[in-house]
C-alpha cells in the first residue's frame, strides 16, 4: 500500500465520520463531528504540498532536496483557528444547554419534540 | 516612502489598535471608550475616503507587508473595488455605531466595542487582501467577532440561533480550506495574481480538479452571502440578534458577493480553460430563487426583524442576478445596487430597532398594537426604508433595479431576470404594505390606552434617517455613482491589469 493511499483513505474516513456526526441532532456529537472534519482538513492541507518522506522543509546541512514549507505554515494557522472555533462551539453549546435545558442543536427539548403517545 | 504609500494598511491597523484600547477603557471609563470607539470609526471613514480618492486614477496599488515582494510575501491590494467597499463599510459602521451609542445597545454587555472593531478589521482586511489564504484568515477574524456580536445581549433564543450560526460557519471554513488546499496542490501558490497566471497555464489533466476547487470556493462564498439553497442560517440568525448588530451584518453577506466578484474574473476568468466562469451556470438560478425566497419571506414574516432579514436575502438574490452573467455592464449595475442595498437593509433594521424600543411588550411582532410614542416618525422612516429596500422611486433602489434591468437586456437569460425582478418587486411591495399598515395604521385604530413606555430620545431617529438620506444622495448623484461603478467594473473585468500591478510587467 502506498503512502498516498493510506493518507487519502485516512482523510476519507475522517470526513465521512465528521459529516455523519455533524449532521446529528445533539450538540456534543456535532462538536465531535466538527473536530473530525477539521482534522481531515488539516491532513488534506498538509498533503497539498505533496507527500515526501525524510526531507527537511527549510534547511539542513548537506541536504539539497526539500519539502514544501508553505503547507506546514498554512496548517499551523488552520489548526489554531479551527481549534479556537471548536472551543467556542463547546462553550456555546454548553451555555445553550444551560439556558434552554436541551442539548438539541435546534434548542427544542426532548419532551417537546416527541409525539404524544 | 511617504505617508500616502503606507495608507492602504491603515484600515486594518486602525481597528486593530482601537479594539484593545476600548476593551481596556470600557469597564472604568465607559464614556471615554465610547468616544474612542466612535473616533476610530470616523478615522476609518476618513482613511477610506482618502483611499477612495487615491484609487480614482485607475492605478492598482499593492502594499507589500514587510517589503517582501509578491508572490512570496503577503500583499494588500488597493483598487477601485476595494476602495469602494472600504468606504461603504466605514460609512455603515460609523452610522450603526452612532445608533448603538444613542440607544445604549453597547451597554448590554461588556465587549461590544472591541468586537465591533475586530469585525471591521476582518471586513477591511478581506476587502484589501491580495492573497486567498489571508482572505480565509480575515474571514475568520470577521466571523469570530460576529459570533460575539451576535450573542451580545444574550438570551436563550439568541443562544440557540448562535449554535446553528457558528456550526454552519465552521463547516464553511472547513470547505474553504479544502478548496485552498486543492488550489495550492495544483498551482503551488495562493497569491491571487499569481494564481491567475498559473491557473491559465494548467495542463489538461488538472482541469477537473481545478473545476472542483473553483466550485468549492463558490459554495463557500455562497454560504457567506446566503445564496439559496445555502441561506437557511440567515433569517434565524439575523432575526434573533440585536437589530443594531444585524444592521452591521447587512454588509457581511455582501462580503461573500465581493469575494466572488474579486476571484471569478481574476482567477476563473476567460483565460482559465475548462474552469472559465465556473460558477456561471449555477449562480443565475440560485440568484433567481434567492430573490423569490427573500421577497416571499418578506410577505410571510411575523416580525420586523424577520422581515428585514428576508429583505437582506432578497437583495443578495437580486444583486447576484446581475453579477451572474459576468459582464462589465451588468457588474457596474450590480455594484451600484449593492451599495444602496447595504444601506437600505441596515436602515430597515435600525427602524425595526427604534420601533421595537417604543412598542414595549409588542416588540417587533407584525400585529396591531395601541398607539405608541413616536409612531408617526417611525412609520415615516419605515415607509422610506421599505421604498429603498423594494426599489421604488424616488430612492436609489429604483435606480439600481432599473440599471440591472437595462444592463441584463443583452444577456441570454434576460426574460427570467426581468420577470423575477418585476414580480418579486411586486411581492415585496405587498409584503411591506401589509407590514406597514399592520404596524402603523391598524395600530392607531385600536382604541386601547397608549403604550406607556419609558421616554425615548428623539436622537434615536437620527441614524436611520441619515442612512436613508445617503440613499437619497445616491439617487441624486446617480450619474456620478454609475460612472464610478462602470469604471470599477471595467477594472475588475480586466484581470491583466491586476496581475501586472502585483507581479510586475515581467509576467
Amino acid at each position: 500500500m502506498s503512502l498516498e493511499f493510506l493518507v487519502a483513505s485516512a482523510i476519507a474516513v475522517l470526513v465521512a465520520g465528521g459529516i455523519f456526526l455533524a449532521l446529528r441532532g445533539r450538540t456534543f456529537q456535532v462538536v465531535l463531528g466538527l473536530t473530525l472534519l477539521s482534522y481531515a482538513v488539516n491532513l488534506f492541507l498538509f498533503a497539498s504540498g505533496r507527500l515526501i518522506v525524510d526531507r527537511p522543509p527549510l534547511y539542513a546541512q548537506g541536504v539539497t532536496a526539500h519539502a514544501d514549507p508553505l503547507p506546514q505554515a498554512l496548517v499551523l494557522t488552520a489548526i489554531v483557528i479551527t481549534f479556537a472555533m471548536t472551543a467556542l462551539t463547546v462553550i456555546l453549546s454548553l451555555r445553550s444547554y444551560l439556558e434552554s435545558g436541551s442539548d438539541q442543536v435546534d434548542g427544542v427539548a426532548d419532551h417537546e419534540s416527541e409525539e404524544p403517545a | 516612502m511617504t505617508l500616502l504609500d503606507q495608507l492602504p494598511i491603515a484600515p486594518v491597523v486602525i481597528p486593530a489598535v482601537t479594539a484593545p484600547l476600548t476593551m481596556l477603557l470600557m469597564r472604568r471609563h465607559a464614556r471615554a471608550a465610547a468616544a474612542l470607539s466612535l473616533g476610530g470609526c470616523v478615522a476609518m471613514l476618513v482613511t477610506a475616503c482618502a483611499l477612495f480618492a487615491v484609487a480614482q486614477d485607475g492605478a492598482i496599488r499593492s502594499y507589500a507587508l514587510g517589503a517582501w515582494p509578491a508572490p512570496f510575501g503577503i500583499v494588500l491590494v488597493l483598487d477601485r473595488l476595494a476602495a469602494l467597499m472600504l468606504v461603504l463599510a466605514a460609512l455603515l459602521a460609523t452610522l450603526v455605531l452612532g445608533h448603538a451609542l444613542v440607544t445604549a445597545a453597547d451597554r448590554r454587555g461588556w465587549h461590544f466595542h472591541p468586537m465591533f472593531h475586530f469585525q471591521l478589521m476582518g471586513l477591511n482586511g478581506a476587502f484589501l487582501t491580495g492573497d486567498l489564504f489571508n482572505l480565509f484568515v480575515f474571514f475568520e477574524v470577521l466571523l469570530i467577532a460576529s459570533y460575539g456580536l451576535m450573542l451580545h445581549g444574550q438570551g436563550a433564543l439568541r443562544m440557540k440561533a448562535g449554535v446553528a450560526y457558528v456550526v454552519v460557519n465552521i463547516v464553511g471554513s472547513a470547505l474553504f480550506l479544502i478548496a485552498l488546499g486543492l488550489l495550492y496542490g495544483l498551482t503551488a501558490t495562493l497569491n491571487m495574481a499569481d494564481l491567475a497566471v498559473r491557473v491559465a497555464a494548467l495542463g489538461a489533466a488538472d482541469q477537473g480538479l481545478l473545476r472542483v476547487a473553483g466550485l468549492l470556493l463558490m459554495v463557500v462564498f455562497g454560504l457567506k452571502a446566503a445564496v439559496v439553497p445555502l441561506h437557511l442560517w440567515l433569517p434565524r440568525t439575523y432575526a434573533a440578534t440585536m437589530p443594531v448588530v444585524a444592521a452591521l451584518f447587512a454588509i457581511m453577506t455582501k462580503v461573500g458577493v465581493y469575494a466572488m466578484i474579486r476571484t471569478v474574473p481574476l482567477i476563473f476568468g476567460a483565460q482559465a480553460g475548462a474552469a472559465a466562469w465556473v460558477p456561471a451556470p449555477y449562480l443565475l438560478p440560485a440568484a433567481i430563487l434567492g430573490a423569490i425566497v427573500g421577497f416571499v419571506g418578506v410577505l410571510a414574516a411575523r416580525g420586523m426583524r424577520e422581515q428585514a432579514a428576508f429583505a437582506v436575502l432578497a437583495s443578495t438574490g437580486t444583486l447576484l442576478m446581475a453579477v451572474a452573467s459576468w459582464r462589465a455592464a451588468t457588474l457596474a449595475a450590480a455594484l451600484y445596487y449593492m451599495v444602496q442595498a447595504v444601506l437600505a437593509g441596515a436602515a430597515l433594521f435600525l427602524v425595526a430597532d427604534v420601533t421595537m424600543r417604543r412598542r414595549g411588550p409588542y416588540a417587533d411582532a407584525l400585529a396591531p398594537s395601541p398607539r405608541f410614542a413616536g409612531q408617526d416618525a417611525a412609520g415615516l422612516l419605515y415607509l422610506a426604508a421599505a421604498i429603498g429596500v423594494v426599489g421604488l422611486p424616488p430612492l436609489a433602489g429604483f435606480v439600481g433595479k432599473l440599471l440591472i434591468l437595462d444592463a441584463s437586456f443583452a444577456v441570454p437569460g434576460w426574460p427570467a431576470i426581468w420577470t423575477t425582478i418585476l414580480v418579486t418587486t411586486l411581492i415585496g411591495v405587498i409584503g411591506f404594505s401589509r407590514g406597514g399598515s399592520t404596524l402603523f395604521w391598524k395600530a392607531s385604530a385600536a382604541d386601547a390606552d397608549p403604550i406607556a413606555c419609558p421616554a425615548r430620545s428623539r436622537a434615536e431617529f437620527i441614524a436611520p434617517a441619515l442612512l436613508l438620506a445617503t440613499l437619497a444622495a445616491l439617487t441624486v448623484a446617480a450619474g456620478w455613482a454609475t460612472a464610478h461603478a462602470r469604471a470599477t467594473a471595467a477594472q475588475v473585468m480586466t484581470p491583466g491589469l491586476y496581475v501586472t500591478a502585483i507581479l510586475g510587467a515581467a509576467r
